[in-house]
Order: structure tokens, then C-alpha cells, then sequence
């Protein structure tokens, strides 16, 4: 089972004595070099990335092993933003015309937006069902959700196109975010972890000033929560972000176009002179920023849940 | 029965909420722990359970039954019993697609695997520094569809940064994603390269429950870091490196968009992946019923691994006890 629970450590935070050697051993000498090939690897494609996009097509061609942007334009961001003309484009090695990022990233914005408020709060009112209400037949439900778990989220993707389709769904921004807007098992059972690690005590008081369980649930459960759902809700975020495949199935038209799939469609045409790397990696860059940008900001509060309970 | 059949979903929902109505309230004052919530329960269920029948329930069931039928999506689905299992297993390019899925999840979980938890242990022994953490996790935050485009054009035979400092250093230039034996370890490499700082964290994780004391009475004993890393890290670590091998290879199993955007299933077939065959079938040419088929194959297969894995690493027992 891809159970959570034996991911989930407990946080044992001992305080870590700092080594006391001055001399570096040539063990660590090695590990550190070890860490900064890696570190570099991690980070040298983001760079190359900024790059190429403010880099001139024909220039990239002449000189494709130069450090620094070769001819430095913003022709790139223009095409993908669709601000040139067809002639412009395709002087500069672009396909010429037909993308909108803007359209595409708004899109993307929406999808993901509704995805991730929908289901972090439908999956923690569930949580919150299992967790600490009384009802008959709770744990046999628990279980059902469960096993759901364990099927991979690519079985379900060909039957729920059928059913989008046959909801006259497809093409639409609601046709993508419909079968994740409700629940993922996963962010039931993780929420669910947190509700019952919040303190009785804290709930029966509230119950005693006669707060009602709905109010309960809003006023205390989901504040004592904030940062198990704020990591959720941006790992979930991030993941419907990139999602590509189902938005593939279900997107044909601009008026439904992510930017994972326009991004594809992008790569796939191919201009005469060559691909457009500048313009591909302009797309790259306008499609992935906003991410690092919202990672930037919860950086610490995600990193930390991540790397003390095991989220996943 | 016929798939246009679309009320069974709504129906079990409101179903539960009645099992899970118990006795009617009596007590309304008290915070009495014998009190039933049934009703409560139903709301904050409601949306939930919805989501869970329709999407994921009723597809699966579906999934399973659309796979004993022909259906292209415009006429009914026809039952044709095990015709499209019958044809899988005589299907050649299912089994070189299964293959080609096969190598490319032994090297990707290979490499990543070893890396992530070189890259766990580095993170806990050497530094413990929270900005490196984070610098880990920065390729999980692009798509895998930014992640291939970006390594396509590193890896570009003729202009990439990569084939230049090949080129630099007096070797021939390699063409490696359109060449058939270099595009699928590539493409193993570039989900590597974009996953591998999650799974690290995940390990490090599981690191942070072993107790630091047992590596302070270790060192009083003289052993090396590579002993305690062999007598220490890896026998505590265990469960949580099962587990997170099961998740992995779950994921890896189902590549596609990393494909899609490189190489496009080629050279000659060199890259078919179940999961882009699948999609051919389904998308390309309307055969829903066979790719059913060979999902639920696909399903079957990932079940078999996870009760393996879960069976030769014990994953549910610990050391630490």
C-alpha cells in the first residue's frame, strides 16, 4: 500500500552538534565537491534557460557554446507572447504567430486556482469527518478512500475523458479541473493525520462555549492546521500546474489551452530555419516563473514540512 | 449495458449519508462523547465522496469494463469479451513498448534512487543547511514538459551546450535524443534530474527520525562515516526507502510527457512507452476498448510490483521498534 503513514517521521528535532574539527578531512572535501557538481547540475539549466530566451535565433546558431546571451533581444518573449507580427516572427526564426502565453497563463492560473481551493477544502472537511466526528461505518469509508490511493491517478484519466465528454465538458476550463476539484485520497489521509494530532482538550473547550462542530471545524480545526494545508495547498498547486496529460486529452482549443499543452504545441512546430530556441525558451521561462516565484515565497514553511513529515 | 448510463455515480453518495445517519440526537447541550454526528458528517462528506465516486470509483469500475469492449467513443461500446486481451498479448509492439517501459524505469529509479539518497545523506551529515534543501527541490517546480524542452535543446546534436563542451573536448558529437539506444536512458536521466531533489527530501525525511545519539556513539567508537552509513543509516532507513520505492517506481511506470515532448515514441518505436501507446491507441486511433486493455495490464503490473516491493523490504516493519 502507498501508505503515507511509515513516511511520516516523527520530528525529532535533536539539536545537531556542530563538528569540531577545524581541518577539513579529505572525506569532506570530497562530499563538498560532490554537493556543488550536484548543486550545479540542479541550477545551471535555469540559467541556460534565461540565456537562450534573451538571445537572438541567428546569433544562438553562431555561437551556441557562448556563456553569456548572444545578441541580446527580447524577440523571443514578444513571439511567445504573440506581440510580433507573422513577418517579424518568422525573420527571427520564429513559426510565426498563433501564441497567446498571456491567454495561456491565465489559463493556467485559473485551472490551478480552482483545483487547489476546491479540493484542499472539500479534502479537509472529509478529514475532518473521519478524523473527529462520530458516524456509522466511518472506518469502513476511511478504508475505501484508501484503497483509492492505490490506484494510479493514469487509470482513471481514459474513463473520466468519456465522462467529461459525455458532460459536453471537453474544451472547457472546467472540464480540466472537475476530477481533481473535489478530493484526492492522498490530501484526505494527509489532513486527516493533522486533525487528529490537534488536542481534544483544545476541541471540548471550544465545544463548552458552545461553539457548534461546524464552527469548530472553521475556527479552530483549519487555523491549527494553516501550514500542513498551506504546504498542500501548494504542492497542489504545482502539480496541477504541470499537469499535461489530462489537460491534453481535454484541451483542443486556445479558449482552454494550459501552458504545459501550448508549450508542446509550441516545440512541435518547427520553422523552417530550425526550432525557435529563444522563443521555446522564452515560453519555458513565462510557463515556469511563476512557480519558482510562488515556491520563493513559502520556500521555508514547505521545505521544512517536506523534509520533517514526508509529504507525499 | 450501454455507457451512456450516467445517474449510477450521483446515486451512492446519497446512499451513504443515509447508512452514516445514526440515532436521532437527544442530547443537544452537552459535549457527550457517545453523541453521533451522522448528519454533520454527511455534509462534510458530501463534496468528497462525490468526487471520490465519480472520478475515481466509477472510472476505475469503468475503466475495467470498457476493456471487454469495442468503443470508439461515437458509437456504444460493444462487449467483445477478451478480444482486446487476446490481441495485447499477440500485439508486438505491446511487448516492446512493455520492454522499453521496463528499461526505462530500472534506469531511472536506479539513478535516482542512489542519487537521492546520496544526496539525503550529504544533506543530513554534511550540512544541514535550509537554503540547500530548498535549491533541491527547484526542478520539481518545473513541468516535465518544461523539464524536456529545456534538456532537447541542451541536448541538441548540433547547437546544445552539451554536445558543445562534448564537441570542446575532441569527441564526436552524440544525437542522443534521436538515437535508438541513447533516447530512453536520456529520458531517464532528464525525470532524474527533475524528480530526484523531491525524492531526496523524502528520504531525508525518513533521516531525521533516526536518533543523532546512535551517530555521536559511533563516532566515540571510531567507525568511519561510510560504516555508519552502511550499519546505521541504511538498516533505520529501510521502511522509509520501501515506501518511497514503491511511490517512485508507481510514477515512473507511468511516464509520458517527458516522451511526448522529446522524442515523440521514436526512433522507430525506441521510446514507445506503455503509457504513449496507450494514448496512441485511445487518441489516435479511437480504441478505447484496447487501451482499457492495456491499462488495466499496466494497473496489474503496478499492483504485482507494490505487493513485492512491500513483501521483499518489509516495508512495514522497523528497526527502531
Amino acid at each position: 500500500m502507498t501508505d503515507t503513514a511509515a513516511v511520516t517521521a516523527p520530528t525529532t528535532q535533536a539539536p545537531r552538534v556542530r563538528p569540531l574539527r577545524r581541518r577539513p578531512s579529505p572525506g569532506r572535501i570530497v562530499a563538498w565537491a560532490a554537493m556543488a557538481a550536484m548543486v550545479l547540475v540542479t541550477l545551471l539549466p535555469f540559467y541556460w534557460i534565461l540565456r537562450t530566451a534573451l538571445s537572438a535565433n541567428a546569433a544562438l546558431a553562431a555561437h551556441p557554446g557562448d556563456p553569456l546571451p548572444v545578441d541580446l533581444t527580447t524577440g523571443g518573449f514578444e513571439r511567445a507572447l504573440g506581440l510580433q507580427s507573422t513577418e517579424e516572427a518568422i525573420a527571427q526564426g520564429g513559426a510565426g504567430g498563433g501564441l497567446r502565453f498571456w491567454r495561456y497563463l491565465i489559463n493556467s492560473v485559473v485551472v490551478s486556482t480552482l483545483i487547489t481551493v476546491c479540493q484542499i477544502f472539500f479534502s479537509a472537511m472529509a478529514a475532518y469527518a473521519f478524523a473527529r466526528l462520530r458516524w456509522r461505518g466511518r472506518e469502513k469509508m476511511f478504508g475505501l478512500f484508501l484503497a483509492g490511493l492505490m490506484v494510479p491517478t493514469i487509470f482513471t484519466l481514459l474513463p473520466n475523458f468519456v465522462l467529461i465528454k459525455q458532460l459536453g465538458l471537453v474544451d472547457s476550463l472546467l472540464g480540466i479541473s472537475l476530477p481533481t476539484m473535489f478530493m484526492t485520497p492522498f490530501a484526505v489521509f494527509f489532513l486527516r493525520q493533522f486533525f487528529m494530532n490537534v488536542p481534544r482538550e483544545v476541541e471540548e473547550a471550544a465545544l463548552l462555549d458552545g461553539a457548534g462542530k461546524i464552527r469548530i471545524f472553521f475556527r479552530v480545526m483549519l487555523p491549527m492546521a494553516s501550514t500542513p494545508v498551506l504546504t498542500l495547498g501548494v504542492l497542489t498547486y504545482i502539480t496541477s500546474w504541470n499537469d499535461y496529460f489530462w489537460p491534453l486529452m481535454v484541451s483542443y482549443s486556445h479558449s482552454s489551452r494550459v501552458l504545459t499543452v501550448a508549450l508542446a504545441i509550441f516545440r512541435a512546430q518547427t520553422p523552417q530555419t530550425g526550432y525557435d530556441w529563444s522563443g521555446l525558451m522564452a515560453a519555458t521561462l513565462i510557463a515556469a516563473l511563476p512557480m519558482l516565484v510562488l515556491f520563493g515565497i513559502f520556500a521555508r514553511r514547505i521545505v521544512s514540512t517536506i523534509s520533517f513529515t514526508g509529504i507525499k | 449495458m450501454t455507457i451512456a448510463s450516467s445517474s449510477p455515480p450521483s446515486r451512492l453518495p446519497l446512499g451513504a449519508a443515509e447508512e452514516a445517519r445514526p440515532k436521532p440526537r437527544t442530547d443537544r447541550a452537552g459535549a457527550r462523547e457517545t453523541r453521533g454526528d451522522g448528519r454533520l458528517a454527511a455534509v462534510f462528506l458530501a463534496p468528497a465522496l462525490l468526487g471520490f465516486t465519480v472520478f475515481l470509483l466509477w472510472p476505475t469500475l469503468r475503466g475495467i469494463y470498457l476493456s471487454f469492449t469495442r468503443f470508439n467513443l461515437l458509437t456504444p461500446a460493444e462487449w467483445v469479451g477478451l478480444d482486446n486481451y487476446v490481441r495485447m498479448v499477440h500485439d508486438p509492439i505491446f511487448w516492446d513498448s512493455l520492454t522499453v517501459t521496463v528499461e526505462y524505469v530500472a534506469i531511472n529509479i536506479g539513478v535516482q534512487t542512489v542519487s537521492a539518497l546520496a544526496i539525503a545523506v550529504l544533506l543530513q551529515r554534511l550540512t544541514q543547511s535550509a537554503v540547500l534543501r530548498g535549491v533541491v527541490l527547484t526542478p520539481y517546480l518545473m513541468s516535465n514538459v518544461v523539464a524536456g524542452i529545456v534538456w532537447l535543446w541542451i541536448l541538441d546534436t548540433q547547437l546544445g551546450i552539451g554536445n558543445e563542451i562534448i564537441a570542446g573536448l575532441g569527441a564526436d558529437r552524440i544525437p542522443f535524443l534521436a538515437d535508438e539506444t541513447w533516447a530512453i536512458p536520456m529520458i531517464a536521466l532528464i525525470n532524474v534530474w527533475r524528480h530526484v531533489g523531491y525524492t531526496a527530501l523524502l528520504l531525508f525525511a525518513g533521516l531525521q527520525a533516526i536518533p543523532s545519539d546512535m551517530y555521536e556513539a559511533a563516532k566515540v567508537d571510531g567507525a568511519s562515516e561510510w560504516r555508519m552509513f552502511w550499519r546505521i543509516t541504511m538498516p533505520l532507513l529501510r521502511p522509509v526507502l520501501a515506501v518511497v520505492l514503491i511511490m517512485t517506481v508507481i510514477g515512473s511506470f507511468q511516464v509520458f510527457d517527458t516522451v511526448a515532448v522529446t522524442t515523440n515514441g521514436g526512433p522507430a518505436n525506441a521510446t514507445n512507452v506503455l503509457q504513449f501507446y496507450i494514448y496512441g491507441a485511445a487518441f489516435g486511433r479511437f480504441q478505447f476498448g484496447y487501451a482499457s486493455a492495456m491499462s488495466v495490464a499496466l494497473l496489474v503490473v503496478l499492483s504485482a510490483i507494490t505487493v513485492l516491493q512491500y513483501r521483499l523490504t518489509r516495508a512495514g516493519q522497523t528497526d527502531l521498534g
